[in-house]
């Protein structure tokens, strides 16, 4: 007997041991999420996958499903607070995005795109914040980070490396460089790591390949964040199981 | 006939790159003027909103105090006042100065740059005093519509102003939301 849960009254299959994102996104139904990834392990941080169960707010990407629980998601409620929960990490940063080679192929603007946001709602702060271009093949551009921490578990988790940390406390908190000078070019980072290919912005880049599509062609032109994600979690979903 | 919608539009710390998206809708401009009036505006070089208008158009951010000025000038005359294009939104490219100190741009600009002559910062009082940040149009005064692109895509601006004119929500649809 499969057990299930409803997502929105659709019945949705889940296997024991799975999240209600993970079952939800096998089932094909798209919850947005910045900090997320199928292949690490979750961070719970952007707060976009939330969902109410019985009333409650759950991040849907570390909330076991369970048999016959009623979760609300696709809500007027719930999209509003994502909305403005991007807006935040817009307004908090320095998003320049028709300047940034990142642009339509970013994920952090896709999720805008997708949430609905149309303006930045809230005081654009401006931070001040380093950036390091000390690497001959990766740029790191402070300004554009989401202190998601794809990147820290994707160079510990996958890369075997350990290059990232996050470094000061709330508003203040930056992403650090695990090296003797704390710049790049000392670390062991390397323009293939996943680390680098998984930042959901413009944050993490590698250097001499920026604007390589042109517009109408980069990644969220063609589609939407939502098809595409759902693609891939299948396509990962057939190969692991 | 029905009285015809009065919009006025201006560029403040923009490239006219909005007004430009504005031009490429085309042939359906014929359209629009059919039903549009245009007040303050680039395109016919009036200075000063004459009359209260229906519909304001703000292309740029705000980045010295002239731009304060008109943007008030937009708010008390305009019914509807809409920031069009990333600039007017976030603050856009010109608010990558935002980063250096007022006194380091214009060092950079006007005393250590390459090929300056009698290097000075110009004081001439006729040039508007720049603030200290180039700020988005919200941080001043309240904005009823964004339309975000840079530029707007014409059809993206096309669609706004048909929803708008026939009375319904102009929140664009997610296939025309852009911010490049």
């Amino acid at each position: 007997m499969t057990s299930s849960f409803f997502l929105d009254g659709k019945e949705i299959p889940f296997k024991e041991g799975q999240t209600v994102l993970q079952a939800a996104m096998g089932a094909g139904q798209y919850i947005p999420h910045l900090c997320w990834r199928p292949e690490l392990e979750p961070h719970s941080s952007c707060r976009l996958c939330i969902v109410i169960i019985s009333g409650k707010p759950f991040s849907s990407c570390t909330q076991p499903a369970m048999e016959g629980q009623k979760v609300e998601c696709n809500t007027p409620k719930l999209n509003a607070m994502r909305r403005a929960v991007t807006q935040l990490l817009f307004v908090e940063g320095n998003h320049y995005c028709p300047s940034c080679e990142e642009s339509g192929n970013c994920k952090l603007q896709a999720t805008a795109y997708h949430v609905g946001m149309q303006d930045s709602h809230f005081p654009h702060q401006f931070p001040i914040r380093e950036r390091d271009s000390s690497h001959p093949r990766v740029n790191l551009d402070r300004d554009r980070c989401i202190r998601c921490e794809t990147c820290v578990r994707a160079s510990r988790e996958l890369d075997g490396k350990n290059v990232f940390a996050i470094h000061g406390r709330g508003i203040k908190s930056r992403l650090a460089v695990n090296s003797p000078t704390s710049l790049l070019k000392d670390s062991g980072i390397s323009p293939d790591d996943m680390a680098v290919k998984l930042c959901p912005t413009g944050a993490l880049t590698v250097k001499r390949v920026g604007f390589e599509w042109p517009i109408g062609q980069r990644i969220y032109d063609k589609e939407s964040l939502a098809t595409i994600e759902l693609r891939e979690y299948a396509n990962q979903e057939a190969v692991h199981g | 006939m029905a009285e015809k919608l009065k919009v006025a539009t201006c560029s403040l710390a923009g490239c006219f790159g909005c007004h430009m998206s504005l031009l490429d809708i085309d042939e359906r401009l014929l359209d629009l003027l059919e039903v549009v009036e245009f007040d303050r505006s680039p395109i016919n070089d009036i200075k000063h909103i004459s009359q209260p208008v229906d519909l304001g158009l703000i292309e740029g951010g705000v980045c010295n105090a002239e731009n304060v000025h008109v943007l008030h000038e937009f708010r008390k005359m305009c019914k509807i006042l809409v920031a069009v294009g990333e600039c007017g939104i976030t603050g856009g490219l010109p608010s990558m100065r935002n980063s250096f100190t007022l006194k380091e741009c214009l060092e950079e600009a006007f005393v250590r740059g390459v090929g300056t002559e009698n290097a000075h910062i110009p004081d001439d009082p006729e040039i508007p005093l720049l603030l200290d940040k180039v700020r988005p149009l919200h941080h001043i005064v309240k904005i009823d519509y964004f339309l975000p692109g840079c530029p707007p895509s014409a059809d993206a601006l096309w669609y706004f102003l048909t929803e708008l004119m026939a009375g319904n929500d102009p929140s664009l649809p997610q296939e025309l939301i852009h911010f490049d």
